[in-house]
């Protein structure tokens, strides 16, 4: 296969694929100035883009084509019941500023939801304004700040976050304005408790904790966490990346978070990394609720009605008018056709399946596992430092798996486990699936001692052979103008 | 592969390296840095005249992997920068102990004290191995 032409070779002049009907109103001549000779646009037929687009989707890797176990964003299968409900008319065709009366259904689905996943991690109020997790942490991470201003804690500048933290935990920390100090893990890849002690001063303004972690396991010491941070004054942000693990299980705000983001993306099903948006409603404490970011959905009892409500001392909007409303339909319907017994057992076979991975490949013995002395969670972290094959990377490795037709896991993260390999099977997968990806990673292994350089020249049956990414990084070109032979015969 | 450790520098936890040259401190990082980050993509450099205090953070080095902060084992003001490295920050891969990246004028020499010999930083990284 090779790689196909861009849209604007195909063009030609002249060709077209629309025919637009007469105007059924006056027309309106834009103004002089605004017109423009040239408009570089392709010219095609219909079935040539039709064909063009069709091709490259075909190129392209999705959890739809195989097993797509990239570690921390659970791509798990997509339900195609959500994208059904998500194109109902009234909810398709509606407009964020009709009256309310007028999308009183939608409204209701919000406030359900709402409710639902507040239930769900155990918080008290929940917005659905943020547009995806990182966005739910600076939005976290303000109304921590601004519920301590409220108490005239003006002094509180410094977010602590653990080293295994995913990397937009302290880039929203930095973005809110205040600093991260980064807290290390223990020997088993806790918090390190003696070192959380010593970074508490009354300049915290808390903490940002991931359970379970980036390493796949759950934070045995997190309630004293929570009361070692309560105690200096400072609050307990929660990354819910990773609530796919414990959903039905433990519920975060039981265990003393204070504020928590949602994935909507991940834990309940809707398509992300590249096939749409996603979404990171904040759940709250009743404490912390007045400052959440509005509108909300509020319930008026007297008129039976929904209503928008912004919370009294709300940090403001974060994103206009109600967040990612196609997102939330499809959650919506996915935590509705589990209900509280099929959610839990989401969870405990998304951590079964990651055990299983994970204790088959301890008893493999090429990929050392770190942490393997642990049961993990919903996903396992595993190095690419296969003994013989010194000079092959987790890089090769993973570059390798796409010839034998696997997503590669999420590859050097967390940053401290060298060579990281991190492995998330999500619970849609079944064991033929997981037992098919093992055996590739372990024919891979032997490759790696017999011929690395089959692996340091992987892809071989890709689209695309071997990116440079050091070249895309330097130089990289980010907008590709038509070609000088389309040009040259418009 | 093995790693490259200078008897001539003294080495920072924080993986960066020094060398006292005339009446400056040059600083550069680590043969181990620049292999655990692989290809290195961008530097920000530190801003000239800037006075810094042993610890701060001066600088970004930035991988396909990951960017790291980059910190000054030593205090005083910033003099001179490595102006290569906007074009070719590869030059911290090739040579991690010729491609200096900033030097600066110490406030006080006896801080190297606290840096790691070759020797001590060579058993430290030994230590970090998961
Ligand atoms: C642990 C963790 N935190 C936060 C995020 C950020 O979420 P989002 O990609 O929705 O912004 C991710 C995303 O991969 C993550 O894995």
């Amino acid at each position: 296969m090779k790689f196909d032409d861009y849209i604007y070779d195909l063009s030609s002049p002249g060709r077209t694929g629309v025919d637009l009907p007469e105007p059924d109103v006056p027309p309106t001549p834009i103004p002089e100035e605004f017109l423009r000779e040239d408009l570089p646009l392709p010219e095609l037929s219909l079935p040539q883009v039709t064909r063009h687009y069709l091709r490259l989707s075909q190129k392209n890797y999705a959890v739809d084509k195989g097993f797509y176990p990239l570690g921390s964003c659970t791509m798990k299968y997509n339900p195609k019941v959500n994208e059904w409900a998500v194109r109902l008319p009234g909810f398709a065709n509606i407009h964020p500023l009709q009256h309310p009366h007028t999308v009183q259904g939608a409204m209701g689905l919000m406030y359900e939801l709402q409710e639902m996943i507040g239930e769900i991690a155990g918080f008290d109020a929940v917005s659905l304004q943020p547009a995806a997790g990182a966005h739910g942490e600076l939005t976290g991470v303000l109304i921590m700040r601004a519920a301590q201003l409220a108490r005239g804690e003006t002094q509180r500048h410094k977010v602590l976050v653990p080293d295994s933290a995913h990397g937009t935990n302290p880039a929203s920390t930095s973005m809110a304005g205040f600093t991260a100090v980064e807290i290390p893990s223990d020997k088993d890849g806790n918090v390190h408790i003696e070192a959380l002690k010593a970074a508490l001063d009354d300049e915290v303004i808390g903490i940002m904790i991931t359970n379970p972690n980036t390493l796949g396991l759950f934070e045995s010491n997190i309630v004293e966490v929570c009361e070692l941070v309560h105690e200096a004054g400072g609050l307990v942000y929660g990354d819910g990346a990773n609530l796919n693990a414990i959903v039905g299980i433990v519920r975060p705000g039981d265990l003393g978070i204070d504020v928590m983001h949602f994935n909507l993306h991940k834990t309940f099903s809707t398509p992300h990394g590249g096939g749409g948006p996603g979404s990171g409603p904040v759940g709250v404490t009743a404490e912390l609720a007045p400052f959440l970011p509005g509108p909300i959905v509020a319930l008026n009892e007297a008129e039976d009605a929904y209503i928008w409500h912004y919370p009294e001392k709300s940090i403001g909007r974060i994103k206009s008018f109600y967040g990612n409303f196609g997102v939330m339909v499809r959650a919506y319907a996915y935590i509705k056709m589990h209900g509280a017994e099929g959610l839990r057992r989401v969870s405990e076979t998304a951590v079964l399946n990651a055990n299983y991975l994970q204790a088959r490949l301890l008893q493999m013995g090429d990929y050392p596992v770190p942490y393997g002395h642990r049961f993990c969670k919903h996903e396992t972290v595993a190095q690419g430092k296969i003994a013989g094959a010194e000079d092959v990377r987790t890089l090769d490795i993973a570059k390798r798996l796409i010839d034998y037709d696997f997503h590669p896991p999420t590859i050097y993260f967390p940053l401290i486990v060298h060579e990281a390999l991190m492995i998330e099977p999500t619970e849609t997968e079944d064991k033929e699936t997981i037992d098919a990806f093992l055996d590739a990673l372990d024919k891979i292994a032997d490759e790696a001692r017999e011929n690395p350089d089959l692996l340091h020249e992987a892809p071989h049956h890709a689209p695309v052979r071997r990116l440079d990414e050091v070249r895309a990084a330097r130089h990289p070109i980010l907008i590709r103008l038509p070609s000088a032979k389309a040009a040259s015969e418009r | 592969m093995t790693l490259k450790y200078d008897p001539n520098v003294k080495y920072a936890k924080t993986d960066e390296w020094a060398r006292v040259e005339g009446d400056l401190v040059v600083v550069g990082i680590s043969d181990y840095a620049q292999d655990q980050l692989s290809d290195i993509v961008y530097v920000e450099l530190p801003e000239v005249g800037a006075q810094v205090s042993a610890g701060d953070v001066v600088g970004t080095v930035e991988s396909v992997k990951a960017a790291a902060d980059l910190m000054t084992p030593v205090s005083g003001e910033i003099v001179e920068v490595n102006e290569a490295l906007d074009d070719s920050p590869e030059l911290l891969n090739e040579d991690p102990y010729g491609a200096w990246i900033f030097k600066v004028k110490p406030s006080d020499l006896a801080e190297l004290d606290d840096l790691m010999t070759a020797a001590e930083y060579e058993a430290y990284n030994a230590t970090r191995e998961h």
